[in-house]
């Protein structure tokens, strides 16, 4: 070694255990391996025709931005403060009072203040202090402005790709600023000069281009459906239909990908196959339609709208009556809060109605978009299935409310009556982590790569923490929940936060319990695991 | 001597040793960290203030039960997914020393009881081992998880790949 030789007590003393502090207003961003995420390949962003498609990597010091690109920025927000009141109102409204700082699960998992919504907005709102008010043009950095520099852009990057537009801040905030939205439009605006993540460039061009964000063409998708068809008849010794672009079918379903080619999505799948087929629906699956997912909404309107519309734009094409979606997450938001003025009212659709009890949709009566969990509550409540529910004693569950169908879509206790059920062991966690107020998984709006693992855990730590809690108390071993992104990325999470949780959909529960007319005994559950007693029907 | 001293100021040690721990995040975040006593809202806060009054109590029982242990690790596991380095993951074990040598130090130095810190000291470096321990072994299961993640992307690329109808 070189260098004069310290002491213990002297090395000791020059370690330094804080992090480095610095003005919040400076921006600074080390991009550490495992917080952040690849950027977008050229072929997906060439494909989507975004701006400026090239190589580059977050680490690299010059990101090739165009020369013009502050230009292009600062144009493209005067436009949408033009376009959109809200984004005006979000950045003047603000009064700093605080209480969304301590809301965020990447604020609580991490420490790090700028992740307090407030802080991150006020990287967005000191730029637009700057150049779009009078006081920030006169007074400067006393009034909280700040230019915009490349720096900026890199601090934006990071911080606006920490957010899962989960909008747990929201519910919180006095005036109701939605900083999901202020992410939408921030990273609305990065896109403008080609800086674009590859979990949603990638996954929003293989949308267009199959139908899926995996890129599985019709061929694999109808492979993926067998598959499960004759899966599903070996559990249960009954073999179902599943229609796939049947023409004039009463309803058209839609799901998330990740439910016919992912783990454990898939035993959702096989409860739908199951749940469909004892109720007679006359329902179709669709190969252009086979994504829920709108990836699309994680960074431009533009492009949530056209995803939007291929759903709607299948269901004309196929002359169904209306359309039923299954256990999705940021689906639901576009539907319920966008949908609307975006591509509806869906005036060529008929507004639900359930085929096996008559119940009226009336909420859907715009949109014409029923969510499984309100169809099957419907069912139970009104007798037309039987659910034994001994056949989930082996799972003492607790649920997960995923972050947009509970918040943007208001899906509270739907989930939780087909779970009590279809299960005899429900145990809910403590009551500031569940409902309006549940903790993101960490992962959502793009973030559930592989690449930004580390980022997740610390994103993750609030939802995981009081599923540990409910381990340890009520000896829970099942986490469900309604969300494509949830039952990914939430596996990871339990295996470094808790440990022995397994994670599966609310409809998996369905299908373990639901009795089938002609079924054979079951023996195991749908994934294969030896059910703990053999129980006959609930009565 | 030394055990009455540590029993009779413990709340003041444990005060000042989570200080020190805490004083290792964020000034802007400290008074969150600090203040927020739900331990769903505020898991880090929560975990270091709570598991360092057992670990201190630990500390002076009779024997190792290796509860200590599992306290430290269950720290290290937060802050090793967080923006530290790994010697600053784990240096708030050896924070103790100075808490302790903050708070009656010099009592011990006037009544000449320095001596009795030793098998104390001791213990603290020891468990300063395992929190290495359990440093290494949060970070192998991060990329354990991320390796995991790895393989089921290469394996669904496959399936999707070897299926019929892939166009490029």
């Amino acid at each position: 070694m070189s260098g004069p030789k310290l002491k213990p007590e002297e090395l000791a003393g020059k370690i330094s255990h804080e992090i480095p502090r610095k003005r919040p207003t400076e921006p600074s961003v080390e991009f550490k391996h495992g917080t952040y995420n690849y950027s977008g390949t050229p072929k997906s962003a060439e494909y989507l025709q975004l701006p400026n498609p090239r190589k580059w990597q977050p680490t690299d010091p010059d990101w090739q931005l165009p020369e013009n690109w502050k230009q292009i920025i600062l144009e493209g927000l005067r436009d949408r403060l033009q376009r959109f009141r809200s984004l005006q109102i979000f950045m003047d409204v603000c009064v700093r009072c605080g209480a969304c700082a301590d809301k965020c699960h990447f604020f609580i998992g991490s420490g790090d203040p700028k992740n307090m919504p407030v802080m991150r907005a006020e990287l967005l709102r000191s730029v637009y202090r700057n150049d779009f008010t009078f006081a920030g043009k006169i007074l400067g950095k006393f009034a909280g402005a700040r230019e915009l520099t490349v720096d900026v852009i890199k601090e934006w990057f990071y911080y606006f790709y920490q957010c899962t537009q989960c909008r747990r801040c929201s519910v919180f905030c006095p005036y109701g600023i939605d900083t999901a939205e202020i992410t939408i439009l921030v990273r609305e605006l990065l896109s403008l000069i080609g800086v674009n993540i590859d979990w949603i460039v990638t996954p929003v061009a293989n949308s267009f281009r199959t139908g899926n964000h995996l890129g599985i063409q019709p061929h694999g998708f109808k492979d993926s459906i067998d598959f499960a068809v004759d899966e599903l008849e070996s559990i249960t010794g009954i073999r179902v239909e599943a229609p796939i672009n049947k023409k004039g079918a009463e309803i058209l379903f839609i799901t998330p990908s990740a439910d016919y080619f992912g783990s454990p999505h898939y035993y959702t799948l096989l409860g739908y196959l199951a749940l469909f087929h004892e109720i007679g629906l006359d329902y179709t699956w669709s190969t252009y339609a086979s994504e829920g997912g709108n990836f699309g909404s994680f960074i431009s309107h533009d492009l949530m709208k056209s995803l939007n519309a291929k759903m709607y734009a299948e269901a004309r094409r196929l002359g169904v009556k209306w359309i039923l979606g299954g256990e999705c997450g940021h689906m639901w938001r576009v539907v319920h809060q966008y949908m609307d003025t975006m591509n509806g009212p869906a005036d060529f659709l008929e507004e639900p109605v359930s085929p096996v009890t008559g119940t009226r949709f009336e909420n859907a009566r715009s949109t014409k978009m029923v969510h499984i969990c309100e169809f099957t509550s419907d069912l139970i409540k009104n007798g037309k299935i039987t659910l034994d529910k001994s056949r989930n004693d082996h799972r003492r569950v607790t649920f997960h409310d995923s972050c947009n169908p509970a918040r943007a879509f208001g899906l509270i206790e739907e989930p939780r009556y087909i779970i009590r059920n279809s299960c005899n062991h429900f145990f809910e966690m403590p009551e500031n982590t569940i409902k309006a107020q549940t903790f993101c998984c960490g992962s959502g709006a793009g973030l559930g790569t592989d690449e930004n693992l580390e980022m997740r855990l610390r994103g993750g730590l609030p939802r995981a923490n009081a599923v540990k809690f409910v381990k340890e108390k009520h000896a829970v071993n099942f986490l469900g929940c309604i969300c494509a992104i949830d039952k990914a990325t939430l596996p990871p999470l339990m295996e470094y936060w808790v440990g022995g949780v397994d994670v599966g959909g609310v409809h998996e529960l369905v299908g373990n319990a639901l009795v089938m007319k002609g079924e054979k005994e079951r023996t195991t559950d749908l994934r294969g695991d030896p059910l703990e007693t053999n129980g006959t029907a609930a009565e | 001597m030394l055990k009455e001293l540590l029993t009779r100021q413990k709340s003041v040690i444990v005060d000042n040793w989570v200080r020190r721990i805490l004083g290792s995040y964020p000034s802007d975040s400290l008074k969150f960290l600090t203040s927020q006593k739900d331990r769903f809202a505020n898991p880090i806060g929560c975990t270091i203030t709570s598991n360092a009054g057992a670990i201190f109590d630990e500390l002076l029982g009779e024997s190792d039960t290796g509860v200590a242990e599992s306290l430290v690790t269950e720290i290290v596991r937060i802050r090793a997914v967080q923006d530290f380095s790994p010697s600053q993951a784990i240096r708030f074990v050896f924070d103790l020393k100075e808490a302790i040598q903050d708070v009656i130090g010099k009592d011990l130095r006037e009544s000449g009881h320095c001596g009795e810190l030793e098998d104390l000291d001791f213990r603290i470096d020891n468990l300063g081992l395992s929190a290495f321990d359990s440093y290494m072994s949060a970070r192998e299961k991060v990329f354990q998880i991320r390796m995991n993640e790895l393989k089921s992307r290469s394996l669904q690329a496959m399936v999707q790949n070897g299926g019929v109808g892939q166009d490029d």
